[in-house]
């Protein structure tokens, strides 16, 4: 009986924590200029198989990694210079828009680039299972609940104790009044770009060695990851990856304990009712709009 | 106002023109292709594309068939249903195709269907599910093998290894919910009784709920995940993650080299129906198929240079009943080539033994299927 529930709650931790790094990455750009970035995905993808690619061609694991990760912040700054700032005055709904071409641009190129195989990278600390009073658990989950941890951290940092992350979040309370100080605007959204890739990069190389990756497997992650971005509340680094647990946790015990033909369905009534009755989700600031 | 009916029919005399001389161009055979090239059934219809693309000029230089050259048109679906539809009306209106072959999935087959029926030109079809040929059509064929098929063959080894309670674990999506519905259709009838069923969602990055439903279910003997693309291969791994010792059988769906690739150690003693191709070493010296799959392997894996599947044998042996029914009719009359078709018997092909008949338009027996396991991450012939 324990074990069966320990066991539900692994499998549940597991899928959300993957949510919960793919979520993570909506929160930067939201919070410099409050557009979702559609192509948030399609970074998870391109850190994914850029790592997985670099690895089979024989690079160590940790280099390739981190190539993976420069190679996706520098097409995150070349979107942004390329797409978004030239539609920088046409408004937030225009720019999302932007973002999704994007990334179905990105999605294009990728297929192009790559085969349309599945790609894998080996367990950051090989693939024997931990057992829990009976139930088990990979060590790679628990690589993705800790880097998620740390991204939060990192997240944390960056927007309260960094002049960068000051200027971030000034611009997206008061873009004019940010410009009148003396901050860059531009900058700001270029290094938010920047910084995202990274996030949805690393996310994108953490989970590959459980979920696998093609050129298709932004959509699903971007997917998840909005939902659990909106279910915490956009912008809020902590929420992202209480909405990414939440949703992961209640498909696997519906999956458990109901019927696994439910499981998303609870998932989004869960998600439906969040909102119903806290619009900007479970951490989100409100009445911050810019008019 | 005049000068814009002038325009008008200037434009409807040159497109009159235009349809006439492709009318008239009857020195080439025209097939007209619409695959999933790009999209998620992209692994199927990328080498199904490019195996068409080879044989064709292959075929063309040396010399085509009937004297004539083989001319192909293809269009990419992107695996939608709806933009199936479109292009095969297009290929059969705008390009004058005598022959159909594709449609990568059931899904984009079924959608065109309906067109293809009405134009009346012969088509065949690379998808696997049964609803394609049952009820027979009148102008549809298909290569591949069924699901129901796979389900039988897994059924039946079950069977013969005293295996009679099962738990079924399947996508609920396309391929794995087809195969799910066969699969409750034929167990009874191998005195199979499923005592758990199970789902989970194409990109699911972790079932190991739903399989520790099935290892607390009393009595379960052996496990049959029926699925596609990376599923089977996270299933696999978490099977093994919670221990579970019960034989494991997947479908034909994941008899690629990628599946075993992804899945690790956790596929070893996995057990799924396979076709000749892949494993044509291990086929007895007998077997007639064993010279088909073995050169097809062969020229395939020199010009692309990976691991064959079975896939691109699907468009290889379309191609091939095409076109040998094309000669037999001696025209590109498309009712003499569909009775030609239908006329095919004793085809080898890489899928196996084809002889398709008035109620029968795939024409494959279940012995086509071989029984293999993967020990030490190889294919081993089982029967």
């Amino acid at each position: 009986m324990l074990a069966g529930f320990l066991q539900y709650l692994f499998a549940g931790l597991t899928s959300g924590a993957i949510y919960a790094l793919a979520g993570l990455g909506f929160a930067i750009i939201y919070n410099a200029s409050h557009v979702i970035n559609f192509a948030q995905g399609e970074f998870i993808m391109i850190g994914g198989m850029a790592a997985a690619t670099l690895a089979a061609a024989g690079m160590p694991l940790p280099l390739a990694a981190v190539a993976a990760v420069v190679v996706t912040m520098l097409v995150g700054m070349a979107l942004e210079k390329l797409a978004i700032e030239p539609a920088r005055d046409a408004g937030v709904v225009a720019i999302i828009i932007v973002t999704i071409g994007a990334s179905i641009f990105l999605r294009g190129v990728a297929q192009l680039l790559w085969d349309k195989g599945f790609h894998s990278l080996p367990a950051f600390s090989g693939e024997r299972p931990l057992a829990v009073l009976g139930a088990t658990l990979m060590p790679q989950s628990l690589w993705v609940l800790g880097v998620s941890v740390a991204m939060i951290a990192l997240i944390w940092w960056f927007f309260n104790r960094t002049v960068y992350g000051k200027a971030m979040l000034a611009t997206s309370y008061n873009s004019v009044a940010a410009v009148l100080v003396g901050i860059n605007a531009k900058r700001v959204l270029l290094v938010s770009f920047a910084l995202s890739a990274m996030l949805g990069a690393v996310g994108g190389i953490v989970v590959t060695p459980i979920t696998f990756t093609n050129t298709d497997a932004g959509i699903m992650l971007g997917l998840k990851g909005f939902a659990a971005a909106v279910l915490g509340g956009l912008g809020s680094g902590l929420g992202a990856v209480v909405g990414g647990l939440l949703v992961g946790i209640a498909e696997a015990f519906a999956a458990g304990y109901l019927s696994s033909a439910y499981k998303d369905a609870i998932a989004f009534v869960i998600i439906l009712f969040v909102l119903m009755f806290l619009p900007t989700g479970l951490f989100g600031k409100k009445g911050v709009d810019r008019a | 106002m005049v000068g814009k009916f002038v325009s008008l029919a200037a434009t409807a005399a040159v497109g009159m023109m235009l349809s006439a001389s492709a009318a008239g161009a009857a020195d080439t055979i025209k097939v007209g292709s619409f695959l999933s090239a790009t999209g998620p059934a992209s692994f199927l219809g990328d080498p199904e594309k490019k195996t068409l693309e080879m044989y064709v000029a292959r075929l063309n230089k040396d010399g085509g068939v009937l004297g004539k050259k083989i001319e192909l048109v293809v269009y990419d679906d992107g695996g939608a249903p709806d933009k199936a539809a479109t292009f095969a009306k297009r290929l059969v209106d705008n390009d004058g195709v005598d022959i159909l072959l594709g449609g990568t999935t059931t899904g984009t087959t079924m959608a065109a269907i309906k067109v293809i029926e009405q134009a009346q030109v012969p088509f065949i079809s690379l998808a696997g599910g049964v609803d394609i040929v049952e009820p027979v059509k009148k102008w549809v064929f298909k290569t591949p093998h069924t699901d129901r098929m796979a389900a039988e063959k897994v059924f039946a080894d079950m069977k013969k290894r005293g295996l009679t309670k099962v738990a079924l674990i399947s996508e609920d999506a396309g391929f794995g919910k087809s195969g799910h519905e066969q699969s409750l259709k034929m167990a009874p009838a191998y005195g199979i009784e499923i005592l758990a069923d199970e789902t989970y969602s194409p990109k699911d990055p972790d079932v190991t709920a739903q399989l520790t439903r099935i290892k607390n279910t009393a009595g379960v003997q052996a496990v049959f995940n029926f699925g596609f693309g990376q599923g089977p291969s996270i299933v696999t791994r978490n099977y093994r993650q919670i221990g579970l010792a019960l034989p494991l059988y997947q479908s034909h769906g994941v008899a690629s080299k990628e599946y075993v690739r992804l899945a690790g150690e956790a596929a070893n003693g996995v057990r799924l129906p396979a076709a000749g191709l892949v494993i044509p070493d291990q086929l007895a010296a007998t077997d007639p198929q064993k010279p088909v799959v073995t050169a097809f392997k062969k020229e395939y894996e020199a010009a692309f240079k990976v691991e064959v599947s079975t896939f691109p044998g699907h468009a290889y042996d379309a191609l091939q009943i095409a076109l040998a029914a094309i000669n037999r009719a001696g025209s590109l009359d498309k009712a003499k080539i569909r009775d030609e078709i239908e006329r095919t018997s004793g085809y080898v092909g890489t899928a196996g033994l084809v002889s398709m008949s008035p109620t029968d338009h795939m024409g494959l027996s279940p012995a086509a299927f071989h029984m293999v396991e993967i020990d030490k991450g190889e294919w081993k012939l089982i029967d």
